[in-house]
């Protein structure tokens, strides 16, 4: 392959602002996203996640704003998710500026919003977002793994191997598949989650959640991502962009 | 790494017109041309399209809606004209597609603009869409790639050109200067595709990639084109 593997930072946007942690030096405003953002390009990364975690639509109209002012300045692909319910939505966005746009729960409820985007927009700009845990208590699927909503506190009982195969079929260009169970661990990637995914899904798949130390991204790209996504270790320092590229490119994966 | 500066506005900048006609995230297009130095308006007007010093033609989605959109505001007659007149064009992704003679998505085979003779077709690979920073193959000459023949360029698309067949072959009106293709290949080296990821022929240059999408690379490439208008 030829194409390089990914490196996403993620940001959580409330209200045009970034909440969770952000730890770099040298910079005026931590809670910017478009200053962030700019950092993060100047960085290296190979693309930039928004999640959009506003409650308000209010919030929701300062983000077309961020984007707006985001893609004035940083010349990667910009990707925007939360809350987008509509190809009214999807429309707002790219004119802002995105290129590509994150779709979760109103997919779960109407998955013809996934052809309806793709229909009007092409694959390309639609990223199928996937919560996924291992399932528990009464609760079966066929691959072990269901679809969770509500920032995985409520299981759907849908097979969530099943829900991503169905979502490229009916036009993702993109899965976004976040482990609800490894988020936050820094214990690695769900692995096994990202293999079975892997062998049924024949569009570019993201890792998202477990993210920890460089050999992570490793593991998940010879799992079969074709991108890495992490929130925490970059916001705190913890790991710089090009430290997880460094130990990608050692392990003999191609890089940017 | 640092970010490029944005050049300061001076009179004498190029003028470049990027054609709105419906289709490709254009916002992104008119800045990363602004930053390298171009002065741009982002309008589907047929005069301005025609006159400026040079034209971009962008493009997102399917072959068959930008043909169509294209249409809708000469855009195709536009594009022949300046070429005509050897007017510089770039046409940026879709944009670049439809300068070949047909594009066939879903089984339908549409008609392009025909600069170049081929098809613009399914990529087959493990995984499509093709989705990311991948490597080209320059070829020696080129003035697009100048100083970035061995820089990644981001890519998003399902189609491509898999062949270039230069559409004047015809030995009574053999062309002065062969067009320069740029190939980029995609999967893996049992189950992939080699495909045109750029050319540049006279006039017309053109990218399957994202030049606005590439990070300095792509602002390098851009202005190779802008200087040279």
């Amino acid at each position: 392959m030829t194409v390089s593997v990914r490196v996403i930072p993620c940001l959580d946007v409330d209200a045009g602002r970034v909440v969770k942690g952000v730890n770099f030096q040298g910079l005026r405003d931590a809670g910017d996203p478009v200053e962030l953002a700019a950092r993060y390009d100047a960085e290296g990364c190979d693309e930039l996640t928004f999640l959009d975690v506003s409650a308000s639509s209010g919030g929701r109209e300062t983000m077309v704003d961020v984007v707006r002012r985001t893609a004035e300045q940083v010349f990667v692909p910009l990707t925007v998710g939360g809350g987008v319910r509509s190809t009214d939505d999807v429309d707002r966005l790219l004119r802002a500026g995105a290129d590509k746009v994150g779709v979760n729960t109103a997919a779960i409820a109407r998955p013809e919003l996934v052809a309806e985007i793709a229909d009007r927009f092409g694959s390309q700009v639609l990223v199928l977002s996937v919560d996924a845990r291992r399932v528990t208590g009464d609760t079966r699927t066929e691959s072990g793994f269901e679809v969770t909503t509500h920032g995985g506190r409520r299981g759907t009982g849908i097979d969530a191997v099943a829900w991503a195969e169905r979502a490229a079929a009916l036009g993702a260009g993109e899965i976004l598949l976040n482990s609800m169970d490894a988020d936050g661990t820094k214990d690695g990637f769900d692995l096994e989650m990202l293999r079975e995914v892997r062998s049924r899904v024949h569009v570019p798949l993201i890792a998202s959640g477990g993210a920890g130390k460089p050999d992570d991204f490793v593991e998940a790209a010879r799992a079969g991502a074709d991108a890495v996504l992490a929130a925490s270790v970059f916001h705190f320092g913890q790991l710089t962009v090009g430290q997880v590229k460094d130990a990608m490119r050692g392990a003999g994966l191609e890089v940017r | 790494m640092n970010a490029r500066p944005v050049r300061p506005a001076r009179d004498d900048r190029p003028d470049v017109v990027v054609l709105d006609y419906g289709f490709g995230n254009v916002r992104s297009a008119v800045r990363a041309l602004e930053r390298v130095g171009a002065q741009v308006e982002l309008t589907a007007d047929r005069e301005r399209a025609l006159e400026a010093d040079g034209l971009v033609v962008p493009g997102v989605g399917a072959f068959a809606a930008c043909m169509a959109g294209l249409r809708a505001v000469r855009g195709d007659q536009v594009v022949g004209r300046r070429l005509a007149g050897g007017r510089p064009v770039l046409g940026i992704c879709v944009g670049m597609q439809v300068m070949f003679a047909h594009g066939v998505e879903h089984g339908v085979d549409t008609a392009g603009l025909g600069e170049w003779d081929g098809v613009v077709e399914r990529l087959d690979a493990p995984v499509v869409p093709h989705m990311g920073w991948s490597t080209v193959e320059a070829p020696a000459g080129t003035r697009l790639f100048a100083g970035v023949e061995h820089e990644r360029f981001y890519f998003v698309h399902s189609y491509a050109a898999q062949a270039f067949t230069q559409g004047h072959d015809d030995a009574a009106t053999p062309r002065f200067t062969p067009p320069l293709v740029t190939w980029a290949h995609h999967g893996t080296p049992e189950h992939g595709a080699r495909f045109v990821a750029a050319v540049e022929d006279g006039p017309l240059a053109a990218t399957q990639f994202h030049p606005e999408k590439s990070g300095d690379a792509g602002a390098t490439l851009l202005e190779n084109w802008v200087t040279s208008l």
